[in-house]
């Protein structure tokens, strides 16, 4: 198999992640230009199983993928595995869970 | 009146702002100014708290909280009063509930007698009384908001508190009733924002998506920062934001960004009793320094719903803070933590099961993702905080402190640091860190009226 020839993090000026609320934890994507977010999006390359692969989450888990065209970005929303600052949580407000988005795999 | 202007001088209250920027958002003439005060960002602690400690006597659970919320309100009283407009208070104390309302409220009047200022306050309060909670419930009126499970009756019996996000109405309406202050309880984020423009005939998608980018103070500029002024100028067909302080600007970019930041779904701003379209939005700059937002169009449900927010009482929390730069600690962690687990449960077996709990968190190896981490452990050194919950304060610190002595000391095959397994960087080592709580109610609940549940008060203060 051939190696992929870009990540995520090669076409984005902005990848973080947030809480939407305790029970959510959503993601988005800030592309360098609107062609570089035509191009992802058009390309169809963000699918749901390649999100629940890279976090290793049921693909039931991911509530949404959309793509927001006035700030080129993609956002997409992931159900928390734990409710923010319920015992045994990690991060409560969820602002470090974007590194597996960084790093996903991209063939275009 | 053909404009308004709207005043954010920062994104929570006691996250403070440059006096420059004040003043210069004051010389814009503002309306009137909107402080947000409270997120369940933080975590459930702030809503399931007992005591405030607001007035500085006695301690209370956020007496630190409110000590820098007071630096904040200071200087913002002094301008609204001095300029003659409302200062709006929203979510006060963190989270909204009663206590938390009446705390803001007395830090209010104290410094108003210290400063020898005088208005009407207004209080609105958000707490949902629980028989109240339960009698929605049974009529099935009450629905998750997101992957959370069905509400129960002992939900409702468990929760600390349960406090309700109030819409824009509660506002407009202590605005109608005179209100130059008005002390908030649980808010939807724009609202505050929004209330003074749509008592005056603005449009309410405008008014609520700048609201929206408003309650952040200027994290939607370019440098961002939450601890600083944004000046949102509405219109009849758009609005226009702009932060005061000048080394900062707003961008197309930055402010198109905004319309994403914690939010599950960027095309529709969902808020009590409707939702912002977004769909048609257009961000173009207005001058080199703020961007011009047109198109954001209000469609309200045919069913007014607010968002129930309560959070359940767990125990308490004591714990450790350690590392260990031994490589051969470091390649037995797993087996000397998962020792120390079953040591523990047989050291307590008298607390009752499922009462408390013992976490770790390796930092270093998977502490920040837990289980969604994908790389594999490499490093010379590794931090370790050890948190236990029990039932009262002295069984947790109990739990910490023999777990953090048994993990010092245990032995294990080729181990050769037979002194101590842990470096502590603090004495004492196990700290008492009070309540814990949990996010036990986050649902829908139907309501006859706006208004219903938010209870305005008024009262002169200062004469």
């Amino acid at each position: 198999m051939n190696q992929p020839a870009l990540r995520l993090s090669d076409l984005a000026t902005v990848i973080r992640s947030k809480n939407a609320g305790p029970f959510l934890i959503t993601l988005d994507v800030f592309f360098k230009d609107a062609e570089t977010f035509s191009r992802v999006r058009d390309s169809g390359a963000i699918t749901r199983q390649e999100i629940a692969e890279v976090y290793r989450v049921p693909e039931g888990d991911i509530q949404e993928i959309t793509f927001f065209e006035p700030a080129a970005a993609l956002k997409i929303t992931l159900k928390r595995w734990i409710s923010s600052a319920a015992p045994g949580d990690t991060d409560v407000f969820g602002a470090q869970q974007h590194v597996p988005l960084m790093n996903l795999p991209l063939s275009l | 009146m053909d404009e308004i202007r709207i005043l954010s001088p920062t994104a929570i209250l006691g996250y403070g702002f440059p006096v420059d920027s004040l003043e210069e958002g004051m010389s814009r003439k503002p309306h009137a100014i909107a402080v947000d005060a409270g997120s369940t960002d933080a975590g459930p602690y702030y809503l399931g708290i007992r005591s405030v400690g607001a007035d500085g006597s006695r301690p209370g659970e956020l007496a630190d909280f409110f000590r820098t919320m007071s630096a904040d309100l200071r200087p913002l009283l002094r301008a609204a009063v001095d300029a003659g407009i409302p200062l709006i208070v929203g979510s006060a104390g963190g989270a909204g509930g009663n206590l938390h309302v009446a705390g803001i409220a007395m830090l209010v009047k104290r410094i108003a007698e210290e400063d020898g200022l005088s208005f009407r306050l207004a209080t609105i309060k958000a707490e949902i009384d629980p028989a109240i909670a339960s009698e929605k419930l049974r009529e099935g009126k009450i629905t998750p908001l997101g992957p959370v499970p069905d509400l129960t009756a002992q939900d409702v019996d468990r929760a600390v508190r349960v406090v309700a996000q109030m819409g824009i109405e509660p506002f407009v309406e202590a605005l109608r009733l005179g209100a130059q202050v008005i002390i908030a309880g649980r808010a939807s984020d724009p609202s505050m924002f929004a209330a003074l423009p749509i008592l005056n005939g603005f449009d309410p998608g405008l008014a609520i998506h700048m609201g929206k980018i408003l309650e952040c103070g200027a994290i939607a500029a370019d440098p961002g920062s939450g601890s600083d002024v944004m000046l949102g100028t509405l219109m009849k067909d758009h609005f226009v934001v702009e932060p005061m302080n000048a080394a900062r600007r707003c961008t197309v970019k930055s402010v198109a960004a905004h319309s994403l930041y914690e939010a599950s779904d960027p095309w529709h701003l969902r808020e009590p009793g409707g939702l912002v379209n977004l769909e048609r939005v257009s961000f173009e700059p207005e001058t080199d320094r703020s961007v011009r937002v047109a198109g954001s169009e209000f469609v309200a449900d045919s069913i007014y719903r607010v968002k129930l927010e309560g959070a359940e009482f767990i125990g308490y929390r004591t714990i450790c803070i350690a590392g260990t730069r031994d490589p051969e600690v470091i390649g037995h962690l797993d087996e000397i933590l998962d020792q120390a687990r079953l040591r523990a449960g047989e050291q307590f077996s008298d607390l009752p099961l499922g009462k408390w709990s013992l976490h770790f968190h390796v930092y270093g190896k998977n502490a920040v993702m837990g289980p969604l981490e994908t790389e594999s452990f490499h490093g010379h050194e590794l931090g370790l905080l050890i948190e236990a919950i029990a039932p009262a304060q002295e069984q947790a610190s109990s739990i910490c402190l023999f777990v953090h002595a048994f993990i010092l000391h245990c032995g294990f095959p080729g181990r050769r640091s037979t002194a101590g397994n842990l470096a502590f960087p603090l004495s004492p080592q196990d700290i008492a860190a009070g309540p814990v709580h949990r996010f036990s109610i986050y649902h829908l609940m139907e309501v006859n009226s706006p208004l219903e549940f938010f209870p305005i008060q008024l009262g002169e203060v200062g004469q």
